[in-house]
């Protein structure tokens, strides 16, 4: 069985959804690419910032 | 970074054949609505990306919904049917069986739903290419 740890889980779900966003949503592989970065950045990062949120209203 | 929406191309062979089989083939074969049409690379992409979520999601010991007794659940089937004969054969095969216990099996759950919904929009995706609205 496999049993990842919170943010490996979150690197493995960006990393999959970014694939399919950057494939169907831009026309050209560089635009592809670069979208599918983009929405990477946007999942991880907003995964830590809201982590971050609720450590400190936790407190 | 460009995030500029892609501009709408002008149909070219949206009167040839039957125009949803992109969209049935790839609702079933994860992948299969864009290897229907010779895109060989994306396709491979996207089957190697909802396959690996969906079989990660099963490896996490994560639950395919049977039950449509409540509104979330029947939500959730909807969302497992979206894998197509992943989903069937998983079920047949009976994979995903177990109830939620732990914490990375909710993760797995997740995991499979959305990989229906990556796998619907990639078919989406390929119909679309087939109609000529994208390149």
């Amino acid at each position: 069985m496999f049993h990842p740890s919170h943010f490996a889980a979150v690197l493995l779900f960006a990393l999959f959804a970014s694939t399919v966003f950057g494939i169907t949503m831009r026309d050209t592989p560089v635009r592809m690419f670069r979208y599918g970065a983009y929405c990477f950045l946007l999942f991880v990062g907003s995964a830590i910032v809201l982590s971050w949120v609720m450590l400190l209203i936790a407190r | 970074m460009s995030t500029t929406p892609n501009k709408p191309v002008a149909g070219k062979k949206s009167d040839q054949g039957f125009v949803y089989l992109p969209l049935i083939v790839g609702w079933l074969v994860p992948g299969g609505g864009h290897f229907l049409q010779g895109k060989w690379v994306r396709g491979t992409l996207l089957a190697v990306s909802v396959v690996a979520m969906f079989v990660l999601g099963l490896a996490m010991q994560g639950k395919l919904y049977t039950s449509m007794q409540e509104p979330l659940d029947m939500l959730g089937v909807a969302g497992d049917l979206c894998n197509g004969l992943l989903y069937l054969v998983s079920r047949v095969a009976g994979l995903g069986g177990q109830p939620i216990q732990t914490t990375v099996a909710d993760y797995g759950t997740k995991f499979i739903v959305v990989a229906g919904l990556l796998n619907i929009i990639a078919a989406v995706d390929a119909h679309n290419l087939r109609t000529g609205r994208k390149q």
